[in-house]
């Protein structure tokens, strides 16, 4: 809003006008790709401390996630879940949703379309179940999510606390799940059932990777779509902006509120339905990719914007599989991927920071320089007088 | 197989409750601090986890448990520095920074120990117990509660330390106001970051001394990720405590019971299943918030950043 305003305050002609737009999209396109150079930067500095080369690790990461067929295909097949999970989030946080727990209701998802998957396309037809099944984990991700949204909804309470809740209560129900019902009897390991690989999403012709890509694509087109094109889009930005001016303007905040989070947690329960059945076929105990986290910084960074979000979620996947190879090399753990998204966040961080410091600066300048130039013209009607 | 209701059984449930309880304990306190000054600290975990880093690395060096406590104090203070920096001063989103808090925490005790140990895990050698006479002669509780690394005693001093504070002095006053009216606080003439800056700095030195404990006492090992969700739970239990140092206890004693009590039984020769016992503190949390359902006393100016001046 403040850029809004500060575009158009400016007297300019059309050639201006044109490279302001130009200029903006240019601090846009930085404010976000910054932090990620930025962080780039100072892991790199880290990893020469610990006396690896840097260049060659971001360089085998991105020619093992990026730059090879294989990698490529491996990073698109990743990019799947985290994408449709991501929406998840987006759609939550727009409407000033904290959906901390989303790790219980991928896993609880998770577990339930793995265990229902073997024995449904036994029954039917492997392209209904798999319709089904996904369409399940969509229903489960969204059930979770009831209890929280109903005591936010109704009695205000804060669903910080009761997502993280319910998000150890799921990831504990995914484990009983699988070691309990959906047990397999055919593995040592305790795991669910295993649907014959036949059976799992068809690849896109002339690829190895499933369908789910396109799945995913679709459905961020869709919650695109809802959001910014449909008043039920706009009711959720205004609850999210000002719950307050919500109840004011006539909004079923309660209403609202419920079918945000489920759909939040439903997203988010498709993104484990897309990941099993595309990559695994299976779930097995203790599983947990742990996705959540992560994704909150992604999300921010693309300023909840689902269409902004896809590069920056495809950067991610990329340096999540590339950087598994990178690390293996260089002989450090995984987990350096982990604080290279937190420093992406600290920057992320600093850069809004920055920015807002320097609208405030320019804000007071002019305004200073009003004031000043309507005291000079008091000034001027006293001596005329 | 003995019976459930063996001295043994409990004896092993209580002092495994203490073990496990008292990193939550610890972390909670400081959660309970910072809520109160109007700071939700999303990355308390990222705290614990260089706490229990740093700890054990003095403590495997110097040899001595106290040195590592103090270094864990120290490092889960300069991890809030973090927070200090980007919450308090700056005004950014806390939930955001406390995310960046925990991945960089976790990335980064991952990193240090894989550069140090590589994939060897030292272990420390034990911890001296402490008993309390005569209390400790009673039958069952008497081994497994007043029976004490010395640094529990520390936890229950903390206790009735930060409830004196938090009520009974101006500065705990100070504390409480910047986190229910800032405003108030300021027009008061006390500078609110100042409060707040402290209220996370104390923060940070409990739940660093949580992970130091859980490094040095509980495990007698640093393993990468071994906070596994200790500081959620502790915020949880801080914010279901609603700023009562006494129900902080309750809840750390509650959830340290549902921690260990499937070790216990499976030392009855009962075999419940982990998982189960591990939801059942969470699934009845939730169950007495449906049905004494009721807004959750949080401080009403928690999670928003004070900037002077602005409504």
């Amino acid at each position: 809003m403040a850029d809004a305003a500060d575009g158009l305050g400016l007297p300019v002609g059309r050639g201006i006008a044109h490279s302001v737009i130009a200029l903006k999209w240019l601090s846009a396109f930085w404010r976000a790709v910054g932090p990620v150079v930025y962080a780039l930067i100072a892991g790199g500095v880290l990893l020469l401390i610990m006396g690896r080369n840097p260049i060659a690790f971001y360089a085998t990461t991105f020619r093992s996630g990026l730059f090879t067929w294989a990698g490529l295909e491996q990073s698109i097949i990743r990019l799947a879940p985290l994408l449709l999970m991501a929406a998840g989030f987006i759609v939550a946080f727009q409407a000033g949703l904290w959906n901390i727990g989303g790790d219980g209701q991928f896993l609880l998802s998770a577990a339930m379309v793995g265990g229902l998957g073997a024995p449904m396309v036994a029954v039917m037809p492997y392209w209904l179940a798999l319709i089904l099944l996904c369409l399940i984990g969509f229903f489960v991700g969204g059930v979770w999510t009831v209890i929280p949204s109903f005591m936010k909804a109704w009695y205000g309470m804060n669903e910080i606390i009761t997502t993280l809740m319910m998000a150890f209560i799921g990831i504990n129900l995914a484990n009983i799940l699988i070691k309990g019902p959906f047990l397999s009897t055919k593995s040592l390991v305790p795991q669910t059932d295993v649907i014959p690989f036949k059976y799992l999403l068809p690849y896109v012709p002339g690829t190895r990777i499933h369908v789910g890509i396109i799945v995913a694509l679709v459905v961020l087109g869709m919650v695109h779509y809802v959001q910014t094109r449909t008043s039920y889009g706009l009711r959720l930005r205004i609850l999210g902006a000002n719950p307050k001016a919500a109840v004011h303007a006539g909004i079923n905040v309660k209403r609202d509120i419920m079918t945000a989070f489920a759909l939040s947690g439903g997203l988010i329960g498709l993104a484990a339905a897309v990941e099993v059945l595309g990559v695994w076929g299976y779930v097995r105990a203790d599983w947990n990719p742990a996705f959540g986290m992560t994704l909150f910084a992604i999300v921010f960074l693309a300023g909840l914007n689902v269409m902004v979000v896809i590069p920056f979620v495809a950067f991610f996947a990329v340096i999540q599989i590339g950087g598994h190879e990178a690390a293996r090399q260089a002989g450090l753990p995984n987990d350096f991927l982990l604080l290279l998204i937190g420093l992406i966040l600290f920057f992320m961080v600093l850069t809004e920071w920055g920015r807002r410091k320097a609208w405030l600066e320019r804000d007071r300048r002019r305004r200073g320089r009003r004031a000043g130039g309507s005291g000079r013209a008091a000034e001027g009607a006293v001596t005329n007088e | 197989m003995s019976s459930i209701l063996d001295a043994d059984f409990f004896a092993a449930l209580l002092s495994g409750a203490v073990l496990a309880g008292m990193p939550l304990l610890f972390a909670a306190l400081g959660e309970t601090i910072s809520e109160q000054a109007g700071l939700l600290n999303i990355g308390l975990e990222g705290m614990m986890l260089l706490g229990a880093y740093a700890g054990f690395v003095v403590a495997n060096w110097t040899g001595s448990s106290w040195a590592g406590f103090l270094a864990a104090i120290l490092a889960g203070m300069l991890v809030s520095m973090l927070m200090v920096v980007f919450c308090v001063r700056m005004g950014q989103d806390q939930i955001v920074v406390g995310i960046a808090i925990l991945l960089s925490m976790e990335g980064l005790t991952s990193l240090l120990h894989a550069a140090q140990f590589g994939t060897s895990y030292p272990r420390l050698g034990g911890v001296t117990q402490l008993s309390i006479p005569l209390l400790d002669g009673i039958p069952v509780i008497g081994p497994s509660i007043f029976s004490q690394p010395a640094i529990v005693y520390v936890g229950v001093i903390l206790i009735v330390a930060v409830g004196w504070l938090l009520y009974k002095t101006n500065i705990g006053l100070n504390l409480r106001a910047a986190g229910w009216k800032p405003v108030a606080l300021d027009n008061a003439g006390v500078d609110v970051l100042k409060v707040r800056t402290y209220a996370v700095l104390a923060t940070g030195a409990l739940a660093g001394l949580g992970g130091g404990y859980m490094s040095i006492v509980e495990a007698g090992i640093f393993v990468p990720f071994m906070t596994g969700g200790m500081g959620f739970i502790s915020i949880v239990i801080a914010m279901l405590g609603r700023g009562r140092p006494v129900w902080v206890l309750i809840g750390a004693f509650l959830f340290g019971i549902a921690l260990s009590i499937a070790t216990a039984l499976q030392l009855a020769g009962i075999n419940i299943p982990t998982d189960v016992v591990q939801m059942l503190p969470f699934a009845t949390v939730i169950l007495a918030l449906i049905i004494f359902v009721r807004a959750s006393y949080l401080p009403s100016a928690l999670a928003t950043p004070f900037v002077r001046g602005q409504r």
